[in-house]
């Protein structure tokens, strides 16, 4: 049922939120500096050839050690991934269809050059999402627009971002009521006639708006003046170079080599 | 449509990225200007509001189908252009790290397709133009339609166009676009329709928080619904026909891997016995009528040497009449086809 599953997703990022409080060697690293590595690493991944395979795989490297280091549960990770994957892959499985010229034959079996990019679609998918989630789940909403702040972010963007992530368990909180009113009031439906769902986002908006004019008030009322406080202001510490560094050499030396071949010709060799 | 990492190259990627900072600098300027202290936390709320009235669907009259506010145009409508672009590039922002919806390296490419189209050409240039100020149900719908219409159209256009340009999806750009561009006209209906019953309701409730109308007296509805139409069948006939003098995108992969226009199959063997009945079983083989001689195509990879072809009055074969039925038909059986699926796999109702 289509509710179930909104409510699901909800649930879901306050249990991204409680990941995020935890303390860890991944989570005391600076938000500026896991943010800036994390644009680094997608930017790599993408930068492969259309069809790379082996060349990707040392990179998973960099989301399982943060995601073992940071505690993260691989179930929770997981489930968000198979819910990303379907546009990607969708598009993606069109590649062996149209491009059929072989690129590898293993055996008797010719591979052609689509199903080689479509596996690395996929790849691609896997790593660039997994990075993206555990971004937020080592640093937490509020702690990534401080860091985004002082890496240039505006600050309008950022406190209105922060106000969003804040309210939206609020809000959420009284979508759930309503859906649950409607389950219980009309059983089995996937949706609501049009009339009632009008009146029913109507109203919906008109409170979040009221509540807004509130909150405007209470703030102003207790000085607020457009600023974000900051709150996680910590001296740059000699691990958050390093971790950046550290990962941008990984980066780079797995994107001239390929260590996946190396490794395998590392292995024949030693078996021949 | 939220585009995804894996299908986006870093240039395209990053160069959307630029893109959408520059928009995202010039909406910031434009607020702080405007000094509007309290526009900050009304953005924050109705951002979550827009995800929180996405947890509620309604369902559209007679295909089983479940629809939802996307919410671009409807933000531009409360807040104006400049924040509302904000809005949706932080609803993206919080999609993107916490849902995986789209991604970091795509989040340019979707702040451009689902707030820069939206909320900086087809609000500005259509809905205001045609509601200025009022929100009746007539005037608001046919201002909401076209814009979310257009808006979306735009959306997806230009997915079509950054998958084509990174390369990474081999899908070849003519039938892409005819697969999305159809399916967000419809989006866009359900879309307006719903962003018009809204911002009507609002108008009703609290009509201060609106834009105020015009001082001037309200313009006749009738010249805009009729230039609107003139302009979609025009769209449809012009584009399908320039679309059509250009090589089909499958056959030019094809072409391109072979180097021939067709695939030559062998004779006898079952691909070309399955073709031979495809060509006399296909209502519209090639997307023509049968009947209709196919015209000699100048050259199989080279769009440019195509078009004047259709430009050119004396050559009047060149214009492919039967293609942009075909389109037509074409789009109406896709919907069809989707609408029925909705309803085969929609309609059971689970029983949990």
């Amino acid at each position: 049922m289509a509710f179930r599953m909104a409510v699901e997703r909800w649930l879901d990022v306050a249990r991204m939120d409680g990941l995020a409080r935890q303390d860890t060697p991944v989570h005391r690293i600076d938000a500026r500096a896991q943010a800036v590595t994390t644009l680094l690493f997608i930017g790599v991944v993408m930068s492969f050839a259309r069809d790379e395979l082996s060349a990707l795989t040392p990179f998973f490297i960099y989301p399982v050690a943060v995601m073992s280091a940071g505690r993260i549960p691989a179930a929770s990770l997981l489930r968000k991934l198979a819910v990303a994957m379907p546009f990607a892959v969708a598009v993606g499985l069109l590649n062996p269809v149209f491009d059929t010229r072989p690129a590898l034959a293993v055996g008797a079996l010719n591979v052609s050059s689509g199903w080689l990019s479509f596996l690395s679609i996929v790849m691609r998918c896997l790593l660039t999402v997994s990075a993206a989630l555990l971004l937020v789940a080592c640093t937490g909403m509020p702690r990534l627009c401080e860091g985004l702040v002082r890496l240039g972010v505006p600050r309008v963007f950022a406190v209105q971002l922060l106000f969003l992530y804040r309210y939206l368990f609020l809000l959420a909180d009284e979508g759930r009521r309503m859906t649950h009113g409607i389950a219980l009031r009309s059983p089995g439906a996937r949706g609501v006639r049009f009339r009632v769902y009008v009146s029913l986002v109507g109203h919906l908006l008109l409170r979040a708006m009221a509540r807004a004019e509130r909150i405007y008030h209470a703030m102003q009322a207790r000085g607020f003046d457009g600023n974000m406080r900051p709150q996680f202001a910590s001296p740059m510490r000699l691990a958050d170079p390093l971790f950046v560094g550290g990962w941008a050499l990984f980066f780079a030396v797995a994107r001239v080599w390929n260590l996946a071949e190396a490794l395998g010709v590392l292995l024949m060799k030693g078996v021949g | 449509m939220h585009m995804a990492d894996a299908l986006v190259s870093p240039v395209v990627g990053g160069t959307m990225w630029l893109a959408a900072c520059g928009l995202i600098g010039h909406s910031v300027r434009r607020i702080e200007a405007s000094a509007k202290d309290h526009l900050v936390p009304l953005m924050g709320v109705l951002g979550a509001f827009v995800f929180t009235a996405q947890m509620i669907n309604f369902t559209i009259p007679g295909t089983g189908s479940s629809g939802h506010l996307g919410g671009g145009l409807l933000l531009a409508a409360l807040l104006g252009p400049h924040a509302a672009l904000l809005v949706i590039a932080s609803v993206l922002t919080v999609q993107a790290l916490f849902f995986a919806d789209g991604g970091l390296l795509a989040l340019g490419c979707n702040i451009v397709n689902l707030g820069f189209f939206p909320a900086c050409v087809a609000y500005p240039w259509v809905y205001r133009v045609i509601a200025r100020g009022r929100y009746g149900p007539m005037r608001g719908s046919v201002a909401a339609l076209a814009a979310s219409v257009l808006g979306l159209q735009l959306g997806a256009l230009s997915v079509v166009v950054q998958t084509q340009a990174s390369g990474i999806a081999e899908l070849p750009f003519g039938p892409f676009a005819a697969l999305m561009l159809p399916i967000h006209l419809a989006i866009g209906v359900v879309e307006g329709c719903v962003t018009a019953a809204v911002v009507a309701f609002v108008a009703r409730a609290r009509p201060e928080v609106l834009p105020a109308a015009d001082a001037g007296p309200a313009r006749s509805l009738r010249p805009v619904v009729a230039a609107l139409l003139i302009a979609a069948v025009l769209t449809g006939g012009l584009l399908s026909g320039w679309a059509s003098s250009h090589p089909d995108g499958l056959e030019w992969a094809i072409a391109r891997v072979s180097g021939a226009e067709e695939a030559p199959a062998a004779p006898g063997t079952w691909h070309a016995r399955l073709s031979a009945a495809q060509e006399r079983t296909a209502v519209m083989p090639d997307y023509a009528f049968r009947q209709a001689p196919r015209d000699a195509r100048t050259d199989g990879s080279d769009g440019a040497s195509a078009e004047p072809a259709t430009a050119k009055p004396a050559d009047s074969s060149a214009l492919p009449l039967g293609t942009s039925v075909a389109g037509v038909v074409g789009g109406a059986v896709t919907l069809l086809v989707i609408s029925c699926l909705g309803f085969v796999f929609g309609k059971r109702p689970r029983a949990v």
